[in-house]
């Protein structure tokens, strides 16, 4: 992976000095590998200190400080269980519990089969909805039992 | 009326709310609905590709889908809407010209609305938030365009005149932020969008970029041409694709019209944008970390001063001023600062936007003058509580850094200085509504989870501290608190809060402290007899029926997941001790409160 670190942070780059340029992608750069392989392999991330001369521990260091990045696999479904105030009040635990039983995963978890990944996550910002869900881009909102079989369902469809 | 034909609709135009909330109620099935039958109606082609606007969030998201239907300028708003409901409208309102009584927004909608002050939120729902045009058909950029023939000086001044103060939290003086910054000397400086919204209950920035995001922009020309910045960035979190993309789009267009650019607005003025996105950290909102994480650090507040407007990004002198405050400056700027100053309090001036969520009827997004009563938020605008047989207990302003006002002390005006006077602050606008069934430890366990999950380590008060105190209210939720605890609490809260290097620490004690100051008689039930008063703490729930209030209806034992309730006709109810599961669905079913 070469990285184009002008494009990436544009006009600015005028401006700035090359280790100022490339610390500044660093995050970016996280990012990017993610989208392709779903996680932040070792191997790319070793790659990346070299190709932008900041130590591995450096590295390392700021990716795991983010909650946005993995260091394994994820699951091809991602279903984030908003747990935000709006969604506590109106009973988020009890969609999260029904989601670990039926799964038998854990928060943060992976199932073995890497069909699904569940996860707790703060407000999704929209609380009239609440208790609300998401399972990859798809938003399910004001979840009752029959909502919650049905989102069982099609996380089980592949 | 069958006899009106299509052809006798000169205009046609149907806005469905396509805000985060819209698109999960289903507006996209409404949209794709209407556009499938009104093809097949034969409503003119051209009709058709402008019939279906979308539109950003209008705020009342507790009745989407919403959609206005537009025929020949006359408006008629329906609320509730789901792809089933589009063929009636079709057939009898737009084609037959009579509207669908049952489904139009009743009055709860209009009192929604009537008292608010729309300033910011006043085009959101109303023009399209990816089509530059709209918004500069309504003096969209006038405000920039005028700014740029100003001296930044005049700028500042008139800023400072309008008494706006940051929305983002903590209430600093605006102009007087940027005059700081003005008047460092620097060959480079800064200003930095804070998009990154991150207390729970909260989206007010969000639904901004949404709705309108050419607002922002214009407010970030504003105050980079005011403070003698070329460069900006929008910091804003991952966790909204929705408003990251409208704000691509939105700077592209910019661009296109040189709003933009070298010399823009065709004067010597440079200006360009960038969106950094962030990668999910609550700390990032403080200014310090924020500038770490755009420079590709770990996000990590530092010891202020130096401040940001004096070394901020890269070490040069750089202004972050939150959304609601840049949307802000457009209006400031094109009616004036005594306009502005004449909406609000002595202290508070303008308005807030405030996320309206929790046990409260009209959830949803709302913009009121500063100083507005609590209560006429809660029972005008909010439409009461939610249960017709729960009463209010408590407003939680702020979030995770703010506090809870109690339901005796909603007649106070919401401005920044009263807030803080109540223990609470105003925060980024969160407002979340309780009522008796919300348990107030419960409900501070909750927030410091969320910090002491979110502080980034740096300082020992923050870090060992916020995890400390959520030990002590873990214990006291499970019925294992000490009687030494409160006064344990109320000594860390104040320890953290004066030793913490950044605000989220200094703040992370203020829901502790409040509910304490306002309901230690709560955490007095949980720690000296055992008893969680709103029932919500499952270790020390036991359910039973009130002899005297059960009316016999049988509800308990119609949602009694384990069979534990014991009713026939015409007998009360009895709850089975073995059987419970403390699930507590009776209790929430139960229509007279004869569950205790």
């Amino acid at each position: 992976m070469s990285l184009k670190v002008d494009e990436i942070i544009g006009v600015v780059s005028s401006v700035l000095d090359e280790t100022q340029k490339k610390r500044g992608t660093l995050i970016h750069a996280f990012q990017e590998i993610q989208k392709e392989q779903n996680y932040l392999p070792e191997e790319e991330l070793v790659k990346l200190s070299k190709e932008l001369d900041i130590p591995m521990s450096d590295v390392y260091s700021t990716a795991t400080f983010y909650k946005q990045f993995y260091f394994t696999p994820r699951g091809r479904k991602i279903v984030k269980v908003c747990t935000g105030t709006a969604c506590h009040v109106r009973g988020a635990s009890k969609v999260m519990d029904a989601l670990k039983n039926e799964f038998n995963v854990g928060d943060g978890e992976t199932t073995e089969d890497l069909a699904m990944t569940l996860e707790s996550v703060g407000c999704i910002g929209c609380c009239g909805l609440a208790p609300v869900a998401t399972i990859n881009e798809g938003i399910i909102g004001e979840i009752d039992s029959p909502k919650l079989s049905k989102m069982i369902e099609d996380i089980k469809e592949d | 009326m069958a006899s009106k034909n299509n052809t006798d609709i000169k205009s046609l135009v149907i806005r469905v709310c396509v805000g985060t909330g819209g698109l999960a109620a289903g507006s996209q099935e409404v949209i794709d609905e209407f556009t499938k039958l009104l093809k097949k109606k034969g409503v003119r082609a051209e009709v058709l590709k402008k019939c279906v606007n979308k539109t950003g969030c209008r705020g009342f998201c507790a009745k989407d889908v919403l959609a206005d239907v537009i025929v020949d300028g006359i408006s008629h708003t329906y609320q509730l809407l789901t792809a089933e409901n589009v063929a009636r409208i079709v057939e009898e309102h737009i084609v037959g010209g009579e509207p669908v009584e049952q489904w139009l927004v009743g009055p709860e909608y209009h009192a929604f609305h009537d008292k608010q002050t729309k300033i910011l939120l006043h085009e959101c729902g109303h023009i399209d938030p990816e089509d530059i045009n709209a918004y500069t058909e309504i003096g969209g950029y006038n405000g920039a365009r005028k700014a740029l023939t100003m001296k930044p000086e005049n700028i500042i001044a008139q800023i400072k005149d309008s008494g706006l103060r940051g929305r983002g939290g903590a209430g600093f003086p605006t102009g007087l932020k940027w005059e700081f910054c003005r008047n460092a000397d620097s060959d480079q400086k800064y200003i930095i969008c804070n998009a990154d919204e991150g207390d729970p209950g909260a989206f007010m920035d969000r639904s901004i970029i949404e709705g309108n995001p050419h607002s922002v922009i214009e407010g970030m020309i504003i105050s980079g041409y005011a403070i003698g910045a070329s460069f900006g960035y929008i910091y804003i979190r991952a966790e909204y694709p929705l408003a990251i993309e409208r704000l691509k789009i939105a700077l592209s267009e910019a661009r296109s019209n040189g709003f933009l650019g070298k010399g823009i607005f065709n004067s010597d003025f440079d200006f360009e944008l960038k969106i950094k996105e962030g990668a999910g950290a609550f700390i990032c909102g403080e200014e310090t970390a924020l500038i770490a994480s755009i420079e590709g650090k770990r996000g990590m507040p530092r010891s202020k001063p130096p401040f940001p407007a004096h070394k901020g990004l890269l070490g040069k002198p750089t202004v972050i001023n939150n959304v609601e405050t840049l949307a802000t400056l457009p209006s400031i700027m094109t009616k004036g600062a005594k306009w502005f100053s004449s909406i609000g309090t002595e202290k508070s001036k303008g308005t807030k936007v405030f996320a309206l969520t929790g046990k409260i009827k009209n959830t949803g997004l709302i913009e009121v003058p500063m100083g507005i009563s609590l209560k006429e938020i809660i029972y005008d605008i909010g439409g009461g509580m939610e249960k017709k047989n729960r009463t209010l207990k408590a407003v939680q302003t702020g979030g995770p850094s703010g506090g809870c006002i109690p339901a005796a002390n909603i007649d106070m005006p919401v401005d920044y200085e009263s807030l803080a006077a109540a223990g609470s602050m105003m925060g980024s606008g969160g407002m979340v509504v309780m009522d008796d069934l919300t348990c107030m430890v419960d409900m501070s366990k909750f927030f410091l989870t969320f910090t002491a999950n979110e502080s980034c380590g740096k300082c020992v008060p923050c870090r060992v501290g916020t995890k400390r105190m959520l030990e002590i209210l873990t214990r006291i939720t499970e019925g294992k608190g000490k009687s030494s605890d409160i006064d344990l609490l109320l000594e860390l809260g104040k320890d953290i809060k004066l030793a913490s290097l950044c605000g989220l620490g200094q703040s992370a004690p203020n829901p502790v402290l409040s509910t304490l100051h306002y309901f230690r008689d709560e955490y007095e039930a949980h720690i000296n007899e055992g008893i969680c008063p709103a029932g919500v703490c499952k270790s020390l729930r036991r359910y039973t029926v009130s002899d005297e209030a059960c009316k016999m209806c049988g509800k308990c034992k119609t949602v009694c997941p384990s069979d534990a309730v014991t009713w026939e006709k015409k007998q009360k109810a009895v709850i089975s001790k073995e059987k419970c599961i403390k699930c507590g669905a009776c209790y929430e079913a139960c229509p007279f409160n004869a569950i205790l």
